[in-house]
């Protein structure tokens, strides 16, 4: 017990220092970096709370490709961003009245939040026992009772890519490209032709 | 429940607490042992003989983003099959062809991106 508090204090010690970072870091890649150090500790405290099906998305999809889009948009635009933080000072008042409005409404949100007492009841389907993983029992359920709603995901994957291609591929003209098809079915034939060449005549 | 995911993840922290010790020590011996001289020319950027040009921060072209969008896509197929796998034994014949069609679908979008040619490079 006394491992996991000390693991849950250094993974959230960790994560609010990063995630301050990430929004006080002057390089912007730099805030990149630590958003990804700030995935991996939100993926310990997921852990911690036996979401482990969580915790490895976070790791394989939010590090492993969320972050490297970020860091392409973040190269991709070429952006300013010391002329963009000038402002910092002259907007601070406004901004930060508007986070500690937010930080209330949340406060007031969750001190009054409470669970239904009809909401383990009324759930689709019965927890799973804590014998099984939540892997498992996510798998158990997807594929059979939600099928349709994963086929529907599958196709929404289908749409962004064929978005994401329409949106980028441009065909560019004069561009010499490998065709090994063409080049593996040429004949000597009809490329190489031996003529006679008369002595000082030429071709 | 808890009590088995600690035991269970006990090896990573212990390595997670070893990596972070060494690499911690590393830097921190030679910021301590090695002799601290900076003046500007040392602290600059070095390229090669001549001045840096400009940052190294410029526009690439687009279709790097294109390729990782890809990524991604098939990054998120794979991550809808790690449950299949580990609970393919309960799920049956039904689960396993639901499986199938999401990866036909996939498929269909891969051959269509091969054909137009969004994986080459020119």
């Amino acid at each position: 017990m006394i491992v996991q508090g000390l693991a849950f204090y250094m993974f959230a010690a960790i994560l609010v220092a990063s995630a301050v970072m990430v929004i006080s870091a002057r390089n912007p890649v730099h805030s990149v970096l630590f958003l990804i150090l700030s995935f991996f500790n939100a993926a310990g405290l997921f852990i911690l709370i036996g979401a482990e099906f969580v915790a490895m998305i976070l790791v394989i999809v939010y590090v492993g490709a969320v972050a490297v889009l970020f860091l392409f948009v973040v190269m991709m635009l070429d952006i300013d961003f010391r002329a963009l933080r000038s402002g910092l000072l002259r907007y601070l008042p406004i901004g930060g009245t508007v986070g500690l409005i937010l930080l209330v409404e949340l406060a007031v949100v969750l001190g009054a939040w409470a669970v239904a007492p009809e909401a383990t009841t009324g759930v689709a389907a019965p927890l799973p026992p804590p014998e099984i993983t939540n892997t498992r029992a996510i798998g158990q359920l997807i594929y059979t009772q939600y099928v349709y709603l994963f086929q529907a995901s599958g196709l929404i994957l289908f749409i962004a890519m064929i978005g994401a291609i329409v949106l980028t591929l441009r065909e560019r003209e004069g561009v010499r490209r490998q065709n090994i098809t063409r080049q593996v079915s040429r004949r000597r034939e009809e490329v190489v032709a031996v003529r006679k060449v008369p002595t000082r005549g030429g071709v | 429940m808890t009590n088995l995911l600690v035991v269970e993840y006990l090896p990573i922290l212990i390595f997670l607490a070893i990596s972070v010790a060494i690499s911690a020590i590393m830097v921190g011996a030679s910021f301590l042992v090695a002799k601290q001289n900076p003046d500007p020319e040392k602290v600059s950027a070095f390229e090669c003989g001549f001045e840096a040009f400009d940052d190294a921060r410029r526009k690439f072209d687009v279709r790097f983003y294109l390729v990782s969008i890809l990524f991604i896509i098939f990054d998120l197929e794979v991550a809808f099959l790690f449950p299949w796998a580990v609970s393919l034994g309960d799920i049956g014949m039904f689960g396993f062809w639901s499986m199938v069609v999401f990866l036909g679908i996939l498929t269909v979008g891969f051959i269509y991106e091969w054909k137009k040619g969004a994986l080459e490079w020119e």
